[in-house]
């Protein structure tokens, strides 16, 4: 693991100029004013990470989100930095404060165990084809877990992200792999500084990846996908697999598919890993654009630009991620759109919770739905 | 703890598994059902470990699964009879809760039998021997936890 200095230095904080730009377009440090990325860099710096940072409870509010780093002149990675802060403020025993009664956190160092022989396909469906071996294999993550804990308070399926993405690979012609040892790709233990389990994991998955004689995995998850394709080689080494957002494979396979008319208006959450850590903006609208007569009307901040669901890593959910979300969902509906499409499991969870809570009004009370199972509605 | 046979032809006679039970029993009830379990020197099982809540409500199933991830073999879940809350509805949410934790448990793989919920009240201690005997024996019936390293 890189030392905190290392970091510094890797991160490029020390190119900073303290100009504020960072401060001034996050989204925590709009409704949170104890919280600035410029202090933090500035603080990194002139005390190498020392204790009083590494104890300071804001360290755990920054989303990752990555528009700070957009923004920044001098190029500097504040996310790696952060990243990096929060496995040294592990190590001396800090941590933020875990959403649900740390359950999900649990769950995740819990698959880190090699003899755990989970139950998890209870969502694959007779109508669905799926293989144990082959060339394409279907990531599906945590899904099955999301249901279990989300589905009776927030009446949301994740695993129909699960179906909808196997029906749409059905489609295509390809039959996917869906391997039951899989297990959680530690995104979120890596972003809260447990690297040990989340390099437990990540070992664990792309063992188990090979052992089905996959070339390529797609998954239908901005987190997984981002983890996966960017996050395993540096802990891993080379894969000997390629990593695809499913609405890339869409894109690959445009010619496959004979979607349905849908003359819906819809508008799309680009979720910071798919847009910002990835680059993707393109693929998921293009694979929208399949489907005839279906509006897709963009927000007054999209692309690299959108604005963050409000949580990740189920870490420091509370006030501003609620702030952030009443905004943002606001913003959505003022589109005029009666759907708001994401591309990432849990920006629908985020912000279903957000609009079941009672303040959400009347305009910005819309559907949400992921973008696997808007475009399997219309197969 | 022991967590393996001893091998065979081991001086001790064949050492028996012993599980790693954890109680979470709410203040009003549950926690004084122990109570007067002890008061009343009823003879039962010494394996588990009770942690008291204000109310079996508080117990996310967050805390039970953090139980399992720390080496439980089993988690036990007990408070006031239905109706008896002394928070009014706090073990309905109990119910809530263990209808999540059963789902999660399911999907990890454990055996459902791994988790229990219980009402046991205040004057009932004999009854609070006699849950724990049966959680513990289901327990142990059902071998060490596949989630330790
Ligand atoms: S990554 Fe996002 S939340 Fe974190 S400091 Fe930068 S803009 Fe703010
Ligand atoms: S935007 Fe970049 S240069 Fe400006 S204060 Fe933030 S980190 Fe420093
Ligand atoms: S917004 Fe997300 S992290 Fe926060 S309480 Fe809701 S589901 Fe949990
Ligand atoms: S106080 Fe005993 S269950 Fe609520």
């Amino acid at each position: 693991m890189e030392s905190v200095i290392q970091s510094i230095r890797s991160s490029r904080a020390y190119s900073c100029l303290e100009c504020g730009k960072c401060t001034a377009s996050c989204p925590i440090a709009r409704f949170n004013g104890a919280f600035s990325p410029r202090r933090v860099v500035a603080e990194a710096i002139e005390r190498g990470g020392g204790e009083h940072l590494l104890a300071d409870e804001l360290l755990w509010e920054c989303l990752t989100c990555g528009i700070c780093e957009l923004r920044c002149p001098t190029d500097v990675h504040f996310g790696a930095l952060v990243r990096s802060l929060r496995a040294a403020a592990v190590e001396r025993g800090f941590a933020g404060h875990p959403s649900h009664g740390g359950v999900l956190q649990s769950l995740m160092r819990m698959m880190t165990s090699p003899t755990l022989k989970q139950d998890r396909m209870w969502w694959v469906t007779e109508d669905l084809e799926v293989e144990s071996r082959g060339e394409i294999l279907y990531f599906v993550g945590c899904l099955p877990y999301f249901d279990d804990l989300f589905a009776p308070d927030l009446n949301l399926r994740s695993t129909d992200i699960a179906r909808s993405t196997v029906q749409l690979l059905n489609a295509a012609g390809i039959k996917p792999v869906v391997d039951s040892n899989e297990r959680c790709c530690g995104h979120d233990l890596l972003w809260t500084g447990d690297v040990e389990n989340f390099r437990r994991l990540a070992e664990h998955n792309v063992a188990a990846i090979r052992e089905t004689g996959a070339t390529v995995v797609v998954t239908a998850c901005a987190e997984c996908a981002k983890t996966l394709r960017d996050v395993y080689p540096e802990w891993v080494g080379p894969l000997g697999f390629e990593v695809k957002h499913l609405s890339s494979l869409i894109v690959e396979h445009a010619s496959s598919f004979r979607f349905k008319e849908n003359t819906g208006k819809v508008t799309f959450q680009d979720p910071c890993r798919l847009s910002r850590h990835m680059g993707e903006v393109a693929a998921p609208r293009q694979a929208m654009g399949l489907v005839p007569g279906l509006e897709l009307v963009e927000m007054l901040h999209s692309g690299v630009n959108a604005v963050c669901c409000g949580t990740s890593a189920w870490t420091n959910c509370g006030q501003t991620s609620r702030s952030i979300q009443a905004e943002r969902l606001q913003e959505a509906g003022s589109t005029g759109a009666a759907t708001l499409v994401t591309a990432c499991p849990k920006c629908q969870i985020h912000f279903r919770c957000a609009l079941s809570d009672g303040r959400a009004d009347a305009e910005n009370n819309m559907n949400i739905q992921d973008l696997s199972v808007l475009l399997a509605s219309c197969l | 703890m022991a967590r393996k046979k001893s091998p065979a032809g081991g001086k001790k006679k064949k050492e028996e598994f012993v599980p790693r039970i954890v109680v979470f029993a709410c203040n009003w009830c549950s926690y004084a059902g122990a109570d007067s379990a002890g008061v009343n020197r009823i003879q039962y099982s010494p394996h588990f470990r009770v942690i008291r809540t204000m109310c079996s409500g508080r117990v996310h199933p967050g805390f039970v699964l953090r139980a399992f991830e720390m080496g439980a073999d089993g988690v036990l879940v007990s408070g006031c009879h239905i109706g008896d809350c002394h928070y009014i509805f706090g073990n309905e949410r109990a119910v809530e809760n263990y209808e999540k934790m059963k789902a999660l448990v399911r999907t990890l793989g454990l055996e459902e039998g791994r988790i229990g919920l219980e009402w046991v009240s205040a004057a009932e201690g004999p009854r609070w021997g006699q849950v724990i005997d049966e959680f513990v024996e289901r327990v142990r019936r059902l071998g060490p936890s596949p989630v330790g390293r």
